[in-house]
């Protein structure tokens, strides 16, 4: 259990202003590693501006000021000396939207080892087989390498996205709200995968879905105007809640 | 209950305009076409110059006397001067105007909008004249001192047209650099692109046609435009040797010279097959700038 239980990112008073919006509220979190986090929270609680705060994606947002500190494997990665590249190639992202790039499904994947300086076409043959395997997308795909990832389906897409994440060798994946534009055939495949890969990667997800997250999580967290107002393993969260208004939320009485 | 007099109802005039107007349009254009057609193949079949002779020979004697050999009516140093000036600026101006693009889309989005976007669009109100005027006073005069020769010259040109077709390459291109989806651009982000790599990598081969498509209008306009080049190239009908000979191209030939021809002689015939030429090639770049918009489209 021990090694379950090794916390890879902390965040700490972690407070975020869009302008003048307080979008969190002191938020202070456990990843722990080689396990599924769950954000759940109804819409503009925060949940996503906190994990795109794990990788730094809201710098890249106008007006975006953050305070506290979020500890990745013993270094904040709010410091100023932090390589952002560096951090984002550790900590990758899928998104809501499944957002290919307009090239080959090849290039897709081997877009992150190419810039991260892989030149070697043997190894990058095998990355993207590797990758797109691990995303039970090989298959589908192996026989139409060099044409455009946008002819792809939403659900292959989304895959596709998630090799593409895979084939930087990240330590942590960030999904927000991965299934959300996704048909429940594919949105089940995606599950699937988050539990192969939940043994080698540390994963955290967000999403709308609540049964989603009894699923394929360990611990949940759950937001509430911007603050986190349970936090715990995802059985006890599910059932025997410490907050009247969680057991509101997950019951289905706001949100 | 309004009362139902079994009347027609009547459809009204104003419904006719429409197809009318375009009507008159296409006819407009047709006949257009068809006038500088009839003319300019004349110079071919009235006339009997050959299509060789008129564009390989650089012998531009238009009113030579008969006892002399006729009319010589080669227009090689015009089409030779067109493509050279237009090269020269889209040469210059491509490159310069693709980085605003994307400067203004990418990297000052709020410059871009506030300053740099209603600088171009001046740019492109100025009126020709006032350009080629600017190019005579400054620009030739800065070659004379500069570079030697007249200052009259295929550089002179090709810089004066270089800023003329900045405006048309820019808003093009930032059209087409602004198309590309956010959501693209952050998931390069996200796996530790810089901003570099993410703007040569993934944005700049999409939008490619796009950029590709911008060149190809301003070389157009650069093809077509005439008072301007004129005003600086000199007007001389040889082919240049260098980048500050004088030379003459297919319109500012025409606009030269059109004054001085009588309807239906070779010389005012061959005017019009250069006229037929420019159109042609117009043509040929407004079919090729959208065979690649269209092929460009994100798949």
């Amino acid at each position: 259990m021990s090694r379950l239980e090794k916390v890879k990112i902390r965040a700490e008073h972690l407070n975020l202003y869009y302008g003048n919006f307080q979008a969190l509220k002191d938020v202070t979190l456990d990843i722990r590693e080689n396990t599924v986090t769950a954000l759940i929270g109804p819409s503009g609680c925060g949940k996503s501006s906190f994990l795109r705060s794990l990788n730094r994606m809201n710098d890249i947002i106008e007006g975006v000021r953050i305070e506290g500190q979020v500890i990745f494997d013993g270094a904040n990665i709010y410091s100023p000396d932090t390589d952002v590249v560096a951090l984002r190639k550790r900590i990758g992202m899928v998104f809501q939207r499944p957002n290919p790039f307009p090239m080959s499904i090849y290039d897709n994947i081997a877009y992150g080892p190419r810039i991260h300086g892989e030149r070697n076409r043997a190894r990058l043959d095998e990355i993207v087989e590797r990758s797109l395997t691990q995303a039970a997308l090989w298959d589908e795909v192996k026989d139409r390498l060099r044409s455009s990832a946008l002819g792809l389906s939403g659900g292959q897409q989304q895959r596709l996205c998630l090799a593409r994440v895979l084939a930087v060798d990240p330590e942590v994946i960030l999904m927000d709200e991965p299934c959300s534009a996704l048909d429940p055939i594919s949105t089940t495949k995606i599950e699937e995968l988050i539990d192969e890969l939940k043994n080698k990667y540390t994963i955290v997800i967000v999403t709308h879905n609540m049964q989603q997250a009894a699923r394929v999580s360990a611990w949940t967290a759950l937001f509430l105007n911007g603050e986190v107002i349970e936090y715990d393993r995802t059985s006890k969260v599910f059932t025997n809640p410490r907050d009247k208004r969680t057991e509101d939320y997950i019951t289905g009485r706001f949100g | 209950m309004a009362e139902h007099r079994g009347r027609k109802p009547t459809r009204s005039w104003a419904e006719l305009v429409p197809p009318v107007c375009a009507g008159v349009l296409i006819v407009a254009t047709l006949a257009v076409i068809v006038f500088i057609a009839e003319r300019g193949l004349a110079t071919f079949l009235v006339h009997g110059v050959s299509p060789r002779e008129f564009f390989f020979s650089t012998l531009w004697k238009p009113d030579r006397p008969p006892e002399a050999g006729g009319p010589a009516l080669g227009a090689l140093p015009f089409i030779i001067g067109s493509v050279l000036v237009t090269g020269l600026a889209v040469l210059l101006a491509a490159p310069l105007s693709i980085m605003t693009a994307f400067f203004i889309v990418e990297i000052a989005p709020s410059a871009g909008r506030r300053i740099i976007q209603p600088a171009v669009e001046i740019l492109a109100g100025i009126p020709s004249v006032v350009y080629g005027w600017v190019g005579l006073s400054v620009i030739v005069v800065f070659i004379r001192e500069h570079f030697g020769g007249l200052g009259f010259s295929v550089l002179a040109g090709g810089l004066v047209l270089a800023v003329m077709i900045v405006p048309t390459i820019v808003s093009v291109a930032t059209e087409a650099v602004r198309s590309f989806p956010p959501e693209a651009k952050e998931a390069a982000l996200a796996l530790g692109s810089t901003r570099w790599q993410m703007l040569r990598w993934v944005v700049f081969p999409a939008v490619l046609p796009g950029l590709i498509t911008a060149v190809i209008l301003g070389m157009a306009r650069a093809f077509g435009e005439a008072l301007a080049v004129q005003m600086v190239i000199g007007n001389t009908h040889t082919v240049p040797r260098s980048l500050l000979d004088q030379t003459i191209t297919l319109t500012s030939g025409i606009t030269l010279d059109m004054g001085y021809t009588v309807m239906g002689t070779a010389w005012n015939n061959a005017l019009w097959t250069m006229a037929l030429v420019l159109l042609i090639i117009s043509l040929f770049f407004i079919v090729l700038s959208r065979t690649i918009a269209k092929r460009g489209v994100l798949r």
